[in-house]
């Protein structure tokens, strides 16, 4: 091993990154040659100030208290008083109303479990049409939207674009329905955004039309997963997609 | 960016609902990230560079963690986390720095030509100091430094939170610690 060589490793050296071998190789290595061990000592010293300085920060209490009192407002509002507005205010401006506020409207009592389900994925959909909401990836390809979800999700959404057929895939985005994570791809038919959330079945969904607040809402389950399309387009294109989907 | 007395019109309309998160999800926010808080600050506040954004960076990554908390599959939750601050603040300084975010040619290791020569050995530096050299190190590097020596965190762990290959690390953490040894060589600090 020549100093060139070792100057390198003996950085994985040093941290213990090294295999066996070239370990072996790069110990052999500073025996012998008195300017790499010099460095070697250099580094070692090195990483000693680096460590006994005590250079970590701590989070501000600040920090810890906002983090504990998010924690408290996503409790089940039985469990607790009151919310806090100004704080939950705070946290929306942070963009929380990706998260934690589904729903702006008030929801009367006694509405069904599909009703509540339905409403969360128009309020996905509006949120979404807000500045920066819309995508965590921005993309036409599917060989680059689909391997995004790679270990964002404990599943791997079938991602096709269908700009021939008038629907081009824009991008995807990881969002939350019913409390699971779930895939929201974006579609586009002209000026109309289309997104479609895909999670895993559980148990099958019939196929249904919607409307709701407007927009235009088709369900289904197809090769094992929950389809949810969502969009101001009309039903019957939206159809299409979802026939597409299907397929 | 925002001020704790934001007042909003009729904000009362926001109401909490019911369930807005599965009942596993607080717990497991609790269990992940709450743990690592300092771990997840200490980083922000490395590559924000002050107090107050690296607050901002680490709020803003810990609402994004808890969004992505279902994703979370075991594995090592802190440098899951720290992931999640990476990107949230590399965003935040694209936007509010550009910059401050000039990416560093990683094909070049021009510094570590001369293997003849050798840096002095440090006799511990003050802590200021060796603040103020982290500080001095472009963006990629004082991350490397970061999260090796202060995080402890294997070259893989590293490789995924900066979404760069393992070689690359160890090459950034080389040309990182060169420079370091030339700053204290040229302030004479340490030596
Ligand atoms: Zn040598």
């Amino acid at each position: 091993m020549n100093c060139t060589e070792a100057r390198l490793l003996l950085h994985a050296h040093i941290d213990g990154e090294l295999d066996a071998a070239n370990s072996l190789e790069v110990g052999r290595h500073l025996k012998t040659c008195t300017a790499c061990a010099a460095e070697n000592a250099s580094l070692q010293s090195l990483r000693t100030a680096l460590r006994g300085a005590d250079l970590n920060y701590q989070a501000p209490a600040s920090l810890r208290t906002d983090v504990r009192q998010f924690m408290r407002d996503l409790e089940p509002e039985a469990t607790r008083p009151a919310v806090q507005l100004q704080w939950l205010w705070k946290w929306l401006a942070l963009g929380l109303a990706a998260t934690a506020l589904a729903v702006v409207s008030l929801r009367p009592t006694g509405i069904s479990e599909r009703d509540t389900q339905l409403n969360e994925v128009v309020a996905s959909h509006v949120r979404s049409l807000q500045a920066e909401h819309l995508m965590d990836v921005a993309s036409s390809d599917r060989h680059t939207v689909k391997p995004w979800f790679d270990g964002k999700l404990d599943f791997a959404p079938d991602v096709q674009d269908f700009a021939a057929q008038n629907f081009p895939l824009i991008g995807g985005r990881l969002d939350y329905l019913d409390g699971h994570a779930v895939a929201g791809l974006v579609y586009r038919r002209n000026k109309h955004l289309i997104n479609v959330f895909v999670w895993p079945t559980t148990g099958p969904m019939k196929h249904e039309t919607e409307a709701r607040r407007g927009f235009s809402i088709i369900r289904f389950t197809a090769k094992g997963m929950h389809y949810c399309l969502v969009s101001d387009l009309n039903p019957t294109e939206l159809g299409e997609l979802a026939g597409l989907l299907e397929k | 960016m925002y001020s704790a007395g934001n007042k909003i019109a009729g904000r009362a309309v926001w109401r909490k609902r019911k369930r807005i998160v599965s009942a596993t999800e607080p717990e497991q926010f609790e269990r992940v990230v709450l743990p690592h808080l300092d771990a997840a600050y200490n980083l922000a506040r490395w590559l924000a560079g002050n107090d107050h954004d690296a607050e901002d960076i680490a709020q803003e990554a810990c609402v994004r963690a808890f969004r992505f908390i279902g994703g979370h599959r075991g594995g090592d939750a802190r440098a899951w986390l720290l992931a999640i601050v990476r990107n949230t603040a590399f965003s935040w300084l694209k936007k509010n720095r550009p910059r401050a975010v000039v990416s560093i040619d990683d094909g070049e290791i021009a510094e570590l030509e001369d293997p003849t020569v050798a840096a002095g050995v440090f006799n511990g530096a003050d802590r200021n100091v060796l603040r103020a050299a982290l500080e001095a190190l472009p963006l990629e590097f004082r991350e490397a430094i970061v999260l090796r020596e202060l995080e402890g965190l294997s070259y893989k762990e590293i490789a995924e939170i900066a979404e760069v290959p393992v070689g690359t690390v160890m090459s950034r953490l080389a040309r990182a610690r060169r420079q370091l040894q030339n700053h204290f060589a040229r302030k004479g600090d340490g030596q």
